[in-house]
C-alpha cells in the first residue's frame, strides 16, 4: 500500500447524512415533472382464476383520468420467458404483469389507472369493476407438504451413514420447527417514476438494488434498445432483498409511459407491499444424534419451503447443518411445494436465516438433553474445515467469538436450569446461537477520475440501500489515492455507470470496493506517468517508490499536487477504469465464510 | 351507472383557499378537500422530505409539526390546516446551521436508508417540545409512533438523548 | 378516498343543521380518514367541527370534570386535573395509539372509532357490520383478536379504545346534541352490543354530535391501575386490557370498578362481580375469585381462548397494582 491510512478504519459520519437529515435526498417516487401522470394499481381479490371482465367506464368518465391499462389493451410485451428472467430470477417462468386473464395469486396487479393527480388515480381505481371466475386455491404449505418435490438446487451429497449412527447414538433429538412468511416491508414503498424524454427514451427513477438489472429487464420486455432506457436509484429507502428483482410497478409504469408518451409515476401502497416476493414459510425437521460426551455423530436436516406455481424459488436453507459443526454422518434434504402464491424472494440472509433457526434450536435442545453448556457443545463440535466440500477456511475466529461473547455477557453467571432466573417480575432466559453466511465476491467495475482541482470522482452502478455504499466507497477511494475525504465523491445508482452486480448477498464492499481500489490503482499509474514526464524529480520513479498522500504525489522530499498533474495532462481529468473479475469460487482456494454468534437475554 | 357526476361530486372538486405558515413562510394555497397535508407537501409543494411510508398513520414517516405538536400528515386534510403553523424537516435548520436534533442524528449515525429519518427527527423535536421524556425508557415509549425497518433504533435513542436537553433549552419549534 | 364536499361551520347548531345521512363530522380524522382511505366509508360531505367551541376542560358543580369533545387525547392525558384526580384515565389514554395520533385525536372521536377486525377492514370479504346480512367471516375464521363476551351470531368484533375502558370504569356521562335537542347518555349505555344490528356501534343518531364527556367526582386516584397487554411493547391494540379502580378503607374494599378492553363490542363490566368485591379484603385470593366469577361466562372462539387465561391473570395483576397504589411504568426498562 503506497498511500497512508487516513480513512479506512476511521469512524466516519455518513457522507450522505446531511441530505438525509434535511429531507433533501430524493427517493424513486420523489422526482417531479410538470404534467407527470400518476398510476394506481388495482389488485386481484382472488388467489386463483380468471378475469372475465374489467369495466373501467366509471373510472374513465372522471375528468382527469387518462387511461386504464389492463391485459386487454396493454402495449406489447415479450411473449416468452427469457426477457423477464432478471439477474435474480428463480427457475421457471417469471411473472408477466398484465399479460393475460390468468390470476395466479391474491393481490396480483390486474389494471393500472392513470390520472392527472394521485387522489384521482386512487379514487378511479376504486371504481373499477372486475368480474372474476374464481377457482379453488391452495396457499397453506402445511396442508400440501406431502406433495413436495425436490428443490432444483445442488445440495451437498449425504456423507457417512446417518441412519445407522443416529439409531445407535447415545442421545438424540428429533425436532420440528416452522418459520412464517416474512415480508421485506422497507420503509419506502416500491415506486417507479418513468420520465419520458423528448427523444422517446426513458429515464426511470426506480426503487431497486440493481439499476442495470432493471434496465436490462425493461429493455428486453419492451423490445427497446439499451440506449433507450436509463435507470436511476440515487437513494433507496431500504430494500432487504425486495429490490433484487424488478417489481411489477416498474413494467406497469413503463407500459403507461410508452402507451401515452408521457411521464408516469406508479407507487405501491403499503398493502401492495405484501403482493410480491417475500421470505417463504418453511417446515423443518432436524435430527441430531450425539455421544454422551457431546460429539455429534449424526445430523439430518430436512426443509420444505413454499414457492409459486410458475417459479421454483430456492435458497440455501440446510447446507449450514453440514458445515457449522464437525460430523461425519450427514444427510440434507430440501423440498418445495408450489402454491397459489407469488414467488418468494431473497430476504436478509436468505435461507441461512431459516436453516440456522432449525439447526441452532436443535443444538440447544441437545445441550439440554446432554446437560452440557450450549457454548461448550459448540466447541466440542467445532469444525476446522468446511466438511460439505472438504476445504479449509481461509481463517476462522469462531472460538474467539464464543469466548468474547461469553465474557461480555457474563455467561458464567447463567443458571442452566429453565425458569431459574428472574429480573423483577419477569422470568429471564439466556441463550446463544451460532451464525454463518457466505463471504462472496462478484464481478464489478468502477471508474475513477481526478479533475484539475484535485477532486476525485469514483463511480459504479451499484446502489446504497442504507448499507453505507456511498460512505464506504468514498473511504476506499480516499485511502487508495491518498486524497482527503472531502475531495472525494462517489457516484452510484445509474445504469450508465460502470457495471456493478446486484447490491445483495453482503458482497458489495468486496466486489465494488475492490473495483474502486483497482480503478484508483490504475488512476495512480496514470498520474505517476504524467509526473515521470513532467517532473524531473519523478523521472523513472516506480509505483512502489512513491507515496500518494494528502492529495499529493511524493518521492522523498519531492512532491507534486495531484491537481497539478491533472492540469499538466491538459485534459479535464485523468481517468482509470477498474475491473474485478474474480467470481464466487476459485478452484483450489480456501473457502470464505464469516461466522458470528448471537446471544439473547429474553424476559417473559 | 350514470357517466355524469352528481352535483355533490362536482362540488368536491372545488378548491378551497387556505392560508398557513409553512417553515416560517406564509403561504396562500388552493386545495381540494381530499388532499392530505402529506400529499400537499409532496405533490404540490415539492417538499418531499416528509415521507409516505404507509399513508395510514401507522409508521410515523410523515410526522411534521403543527403549532409545535407532532402529527401524522397523512391523516390530516390540507383544507383543515387553514391558519396553522407548520414545520417540516426542510424547515428545521436555520440558514447556516442544522437543528441540534439533525446534528445529533448525524453524530450518532441514527439512520441507514434515511427514509424514516425526517419523520424521526420531527417527532423527536415534538417530543422535546412536550418536555415529558426524562429517561431512555420514556424516550423509547414516546417515540413508538416512528418505525425504522433498518433497525437504527439504538442510535436514534442515543441521538435523541443527547439532543433533548439542547432542544429544550432553545425552546425550539 | 372518494371526493367529498367540505364545510366548516362556526356553531354547533350550524353543524347539526348541516348533517345528513351522507355526512360525517370530522375532528382529528385519525379513524375517519383511515376508513375513507380504505373505502370502507364514503361520506359525500365532511363537516369540520374543529372550529366549534368544544375544547374546554372545566370543573363541574358536583366536583367532577367536564371535558369538551374536541380536547385532544394528548391534552386530556396530560392535563394536571386528569393526571392528579383521574390517573386511570391518563394511563389508559397514554397506553393507546402513538404520540402523533394522540395529539390529533379528539375525545369525542375516540368514542366513535370503529373496530379493527381484519374482516371489517377488508372490503373484499363479507361483513355484517359493513353490509348487514352479508355474513361474519370472523366467527369461523381468524378470530384471535375478537370477543369473548357479548358477541352475537352476526358479529364478534371488539371495541379498540383504551380511553373508553377507563371512562367505563369511571362511569363517565356522554353529552350529545342533535336535532331533537340535548341529552346525556351513561357511558355504559353509549356503546352497544352487536346483537342483530352490528352496523350500529353506539346509541348516537346520525344527526347527533358528542359535545362533552363528564367525569363524576370519584377518580379513584389513590388506587387505580390500567393494564394493557398486547403483542408489542407499545403502539398496538389491546389483546386484553383492564381498568381497575378501588376505594379502600385500610385493607377493605368499599367500592370496586373493573372494566375490560379487547374482549367485547364495548368495554366490559360485570356489576355483580364489582358488588361482590365490596366488603372483601384485598388479597390475591379475593382478586382471583373475582376474576373467575367474571370469566365464568366467557365464550371464547377457536383462536382466542388464550384471552380467558390472560384476562384472569390481568385482572388479578391490575387489581393488585391498584390496591398497592403502584405507579404506572413510564416506558421500557
Amino acid at each position: 500500500m503506497n498511500a497512508s491510512s487516513q480513512s479506512i478504519g476511521q469512524s466516519l459520519d455518513r457522507v450522505d447524512g446531511l441530505l438525509k437529515v434535511t429531507g433533501q435526498a430524493r427517493y424513486a417516487g420523489e422526482y417531479p415533472e410538470d404534467g407527470l401522470l400518476h398510476g394506481s394499481v388495482v389488485s386481484s381479490k382472488i388467489a386463483r382464476g380468471r378475469v372475465l371482465r374489467i369495466d373501467a367506464s366509471r373510472a374513465l368518465a372522471l375528468p382527469g383520468v387518462v387511461a386504464v391499462i389492463d391485459h386487454a389493451n396493454r402495449p406489447r410485451i415479450a411473449s416468452y420467458d427469457e426477457p423477464y428472467q432478471d439477474a435474480d430470477a428463480a427457475d421457471g417462468s417469471p411473472f408477466r404483469p398484465l399479460y393475460n386473464d390468468q390470476i395466479l395469486y391474491s393481490g396480483q396487479p390486474l389494471a393500472l389507472v392513470v390520472a392527472e393527480n394521485l387522489e384521482l388515480a386512487r379514487y378511479a381505481g376504486s371504481l373499477i369493476e372486475i368480474d372474476y371466475e374464481a377457482q379453488d386455491h391452495q396457499t397453506d404449505l402445511a396442508i400440501l407438504q406431502n406433495e413436495a418435490h425436490p428443490a432444483p438446487a445442488e445440495l451437498p451429497k449425504p456423507r457417512g451413514n446417518f441412519q445407522g449412527e443416529y439409531a445407535s447414538a447415545a442421545l438424540s433429538v428429533d425436532v420440528s420447527y416452522s418459520t412464517p412468511i416474512e415480508h421485506h416491508n422497507p420503509m419506502e414503498p416500491h415506486a417507479s417514476t418513468v420520465l419520458f424524454q423528448p427523444d422517446g427514451s426513458l429515464h426511470i427513477h426506480d426503487k431497486t438494488q440493481g439499476t442495470q438489472n432493471c434496465q436490462a429487464y425493461v429493455q428486453k420486455v419492451f423490445g427497446l434498445e439499451m440506449e433507450q432506457v436509463r435507470v436511476f436509484a440515487a437513494f433507496v429507502g431500504g430494500a432487504f432483498g425486495s429490490g433484487l428483482r424488478p417489481q411489477y410497478q416498474l413494467p406497469l409504469a413503463v407500459m403507461a409511459a410508452l402507451a401515452l408518451k408521457r411521464s408516469v409515476r406508479v407507487s405501491l401502497t403499503r398493502q401492495q407491499m405484501f403482493t410480491f416476493g417475500y421470505r417463504p414459510r418453511t417446515l423443518q425437521r432436524v435430527q441430531l444424534g450425539a455421544a454422551a460426551n457431546g460429539r455429534l455423530l449424526a445430523v439430518a436436516h430436512t426443509a420444505v419451503g413454499q414457492t409459486s406455481r410458475f417459479e421454483d424459488f430456492t435458497e440455501h436453507v440446510v447446507e449450514w447443518s453440514g458445515m457449522l459443526y464437525h460430523c461425519d454422518n450427514v444427510t440434507l434434504t430440501y423440498k418445495l411445494v408450489p402454491l397459489d402464491v407469488y414467488t418468494p424472494l431473497d430476504m436478509r440472509a436468505p435461507g441461512a436465516a431459516l436453516g440456522l433457526i432449525g439447526l441452532e434450536c436443535a443444538m440447544d435442545e441437545l445441550a439440554c438433553a446432554l446437560a452440557i453448556d450450549p457454548v461448550q457443545l459448540r466447541l466440542i463440535n467445532y469444525a476446522e474445515r468446511n466438511e460439505n466440500e472438504g476445504k479449509p477456511y481461509s481463517s476462522k475466529e469462531l472460538r474467539e467469538c464464543y469466548a468474547q461473547g461469553a465474557q461480555r455477557f457474563g455467561w458464567d453467571k447463567r443458571n442452566p436450569e429453565p425458569r431459574s432466573m428472574r429480573e423483577g417480575r419477569q422470568l429471564v432466559g439466556w441463550g446463544m446461537a451460532g451464525g454463518v453466511w457466505e463471504a462472496m465476491q462478484q464481478k464489478a467495475s468502477a471508474k475513477a477520475s481526478l479533475d484539475t482541482d484535485g477532486k476525485l470522482t469514483v463511480s459504479s452502478a451499484t446502489t446504497d440501500i442504507g448499507t453505507g455504499t456511498y460512505t464506504v466507497m468514498t473511504q476506499i477511494a480516499a485511502e487508495s489515492c491518498g486524497v482527503s475525504l472531502e475531495n472525494v465523491t462517489f457516484v452510484l445508482g445509474d445504469s450508465s455507470l460502470p457495471t456493478a452486480p446486484l447490491q445483495g448477498g453482503s458482497f458489495t464492499v468486496s466486489s465494488v470496493g475492490t473495483a474502486v481500489q483497482q480503478a484508483c490503482e490504475a488512476l495512480k499509474e496514470k498520474l505517476l506517468a504524467v509526473a515521470r514526464q513532467a517532473c524531473p524529480a519523478f523521472s523513472g520513479a516506480t509505483l512502489e517508490q512513491v507515496v500518494f498522500v494528502d492529495g499529493q504525489l511524493r518521492l522523498g522530499e519531492a512532491s507534486v499536487a495531484l491537481a497539478e498533474l491533472a492540469q499538466k495532462k491538459r485534459r479535464d481529468a485523468v481517468a482509470g477504469p477498474g475491473h474485478r473479475r474474480t467470481g464466487r469460487k476459485t478452484p483450489g482456494l480456501r473457502h470464505r465464510y464469516p461466522f458470528g454468534g448471537v446471544r439473547r437475554s429474553v424476559g417473559g | 351507472m350514470s357517466a355524469t357526476l352528481s352535483e355533490a361530486t362536482q362540488a368536491s372538486f372545488v378548491r378551497h383557499p387556505i392560508r398557513l405558515t409553512l417553515n416560517g413562510q406564509v403561504r396562500e394555497l388552493q386545495v381540494l378537500p381530499w388532499t392530505t397535508l402529506l400529499d400537499l407537501l409532496r405533490e404540490q409543494l415539492d417538499l418531499v422530505g416528509s415521507k409516505k411510508g404507509c399513508d395510514h398513520g401507522q409508521c410515523g414517516a410523515c410526522t411534521v409539526l403543527r403549532d409545535g405538536k407532532r402529527i401524522n400528515a397523512c391523516l390530516t386534510l390540507a383544507v383543515m390546516c387553514d391558519g396553522a403553523e407548520l414545520t417540516t424537516v426542510e424547515g428545521l435548520a436555520s440558514d447556516d446551521q442544522l437543528h441540534p436534533m439533525q446534528q445529533a442524528f448525524i453524530k450518532h449515525d441514527a439512520f441507514q436508508c434515511g427514509y424514516c429519518t425526517p419523520g424521526q427527527i420531527c417527532s423527536a423535536v415534538g417530543l422535546a417540545n412536550e418536555g415529558r421524556a426524562q429517561t431512555r425508557g420514556q424516550i423509547s415509549e414516546l417515540m413508538s409512533g416512528n418505525l425504522c425497518r433498518c433497525g437504527a433504533y439504538t442510535n436514534i435513542r442515543d441521538a435523541i438523548e443527547e439532543a433533548l436537553p439542547l432542544c429544550q433549552q432553545g425552546g425550539d419549534q | 378516498m372518494n371526493p367529498f364536499h367540505y364545510s366548516k361551520p362556526d356553531t354547533v347548531q350550524a353543524a347539526i343543521d348541516l348533517s345528513s345521512p351522507v355526512s360525517r363530522f370530522i375532528a382529528g380524522g385519525t379513524n375517519l380518514l383511515d376508513l375513507m382511505k380504505e373505502n370502507l366509508t364514503r361520506p359525500e360531505h365532511l363537516i369540520d367541527i374543529t372550529g366549534l367551541p368544544l375544547a374546554d376542560l372545566s370543573e363541574t358543580p358536583s366536583g367532577g370534570v367536564m371535558i369538551g369533545a374536541l380536547v385532544s387525547n394528548a391534552d386530556l392525558a396530560w392535563h394536571p386535573w386528569i393526571e392528579r384526580r383521574y390517573p386511570l384515565l391518563s394511563q389508559a389514554i397514554l397506553a393507546g395509539a402513538s404520540p402523533q395520533l394522540r395529539n390529533m385525536a379528539s375525545t369525542g372521536g375516540n368514542l366513535l372509532q370503529r373496530t379493527r377486525c381484519y374482516y371489517f377492514y377488508d372490503a373484499n370479504v363479507p361483513c355484517n357490520k359493513r353490509q348487514p346480512g352479508s355474513g361474519c367471516p370472523a366467527r369461523d375464521g381468524l378470530n384471535r383478536i375478537h370477543a369473548i363476551f357479548g358477541a352475537s351470531d352476526q358479529c364478534v368484533a371488539t371495541h379498540p379504545s383504551d380511553m373508553c375502558v377507563a371512562l367505563a370504569a369511571l362511569e363517565a356521562v356522554v353529552h350529545v346534541l342533535g336535532r331533537g335537542g340535548a341529552r346525556t347518555i351513561e357511558f355504559a349505555d353509549f356503546h352497544r352490543l352487536p346483537g342483530d344490528a352490528p352496523e350500529r356501534d353506539n346509541q348516537l343518531a346520525d344527526d347527533e354530535l358528542v359535545t362533552a364527556i363528564e367525569l363524576p367526582a370519584p377518580g379513584f386516584a389513590e388506587h387505580s391501575h390500567y393494564l394493557k397487554i398486547r403483542d408489542r411493547a407499545s403502539y398496538a391494540f389491546a389483546l386484553v386490557s383492564v381498568a381497575a379502580a378501588l376505594e379502600l378503607d385500610g385493607p377493605v374494599i368499599r367500592q370496586a370498578r373493573l372494566a375490560l378492553g379487547g374482549v367485547a363490542h364495548k368495554p366490559w363490566r360485570d356489576r355483580a362481580v364489582e358488588s361482590w368485591l365490596n366488603g372483601k379484603t384485598v388479597s390475591r385470593e379475593t382478586f382471583t375469585a373475582a376474576a373467575d366469577a367474571l370469566l365464568q361466562n366467557a365464550e371464547p372462539l377457536e383462536h382466542n381462548g388464550f384471552k380467558v387465561r390472560l384476562a384472569r391473570r390481568a385482572i388479578v395483576r391490575a387489581l393488585s397494582d391498584a390496591a398497592l397504589g403502584v405507579a404506572p411504568q413510564g416506558g421500557q426498562a
